[in-house]
């Protein structure tokens, strides 16, 4: 009963969960950045976890979460751009005040 | 219960498993409980190099290095940069709760969690074949990443040289 792949898949959903919550709950856009990392982070070990104790194992889980880093790391690069340019155009990093678009 | 305890604790592989699981999800939980912004990021480096422990559990080793260095280093190095050049005076003062957001918010975590759960617990995982990580992982991983993903792994380097020129560009100060 006790599968050592349900204990990592449960910790791949504990994670995911609580990177949606600093994702939805958080008003600065770094954290936000930063959790959406974590997500990304509980996805990774999913891959990797799979790859030894899946059906199938095989190297290529490695393979496919190596690309998953490099996504994440362009996207934080880009995230950290956006935010700089944000802050010296309107002088703030809250999500709550970037409602130039709303209405 | 008791035996089923004693015989999880018995194998090594497991005692490290609960180790690095407990620091993995104690540095999630205080990143989020933190109120200001360095402790945050400093925390959430703890849990990436716990999920590198836990990498190399799985014969994950090159996958292992290579999160202490993107995300160990050179993320959290790029957060709390992000943090310096902006602003957060604004931390200590009382903000009005978003009190009702948050109750929702927790549900909807929680519930999701909730799901994603049951779904593992309900799910069947045969146990086939035998994993064989290579004598080396390094040269294994490198060999399959320049033979059978080599198209992939060329797009990734123009995906990533681009990203990067576009950061510069959008960081960069605009000339008046």
């Amino acid at each position: 009963m006790f599968n050592l792949i349900t204990s990592y898949l449960i910790l791949g959903a504990i994670l995911f969960s609580i990177g949606l919550y600093g994702a939805l709950s958080k008003k600065n856009a770094v954290i936000i950045l930063l959790s959406i990392e974590l997500m990304l982070n509980a996805v990774n070990l999913n891959l990797i976890a799979f790859s030894k104790l899946g059906v199938n194992p095989s190297l290529t889980g490695q393979i496919f979460s190596l690309f998953n880093i490099t996504v994440a790391a362009a996207e934080a690069a880009v995230g950290i751009a956006i935010l700089i340019a944000l802050y010296r155009n309107r002088g703030t990093s809250e999500v709550t005040d970037m409602d130039l678009m709303k209405h | 219960m008791l035996n089923n305890m004693l015989a999880f604790l018995s194998s090594g592989e497991n005692i490290s498993f609960m180790l690095f699981s407990i620091l993995i999800i104690g540095g999630a939980v205080y990143m989020i409980s933190f109120t200001r912004v360095i402790h945050m990021v400093i925390s959430l480096a703890f849990t990436f190099v716990s999920l590198a422990g836990l990498y190399v559990l799985l014969e994950a080793e090159f996958v292992a290095f290579v999160q202490i260095l993107i995300y160990a280093g050179a993320i959290s190095i790029l957060m709390i940069f992000g943090i310096m050049m902006t602003k957060h005076g604004s931390e200590e003062e009382i903000q009005p709760a978003r009190l009702l957001h948050n109750i929702l918010l927790l549900a909807g975590s929680l519930g999701f969690f909730g799901i994603i759960a049951y779904a593992i617990s309900k799910a069947e995982f045969p146990q086939a074949g035998t994993f064989n990580a290579g004598e080396d992982n390094t040269r294994a991983v490198g060999e399959l990443l320049y033979t059978q993903h080599v198209i992939p792994f060329e797009l990734v380097s123009v995906l990533l040289t681009v990203a990067f020129i576009g950061a510069i560009i959008l960081a960069k100060k605009e000339e008046e």
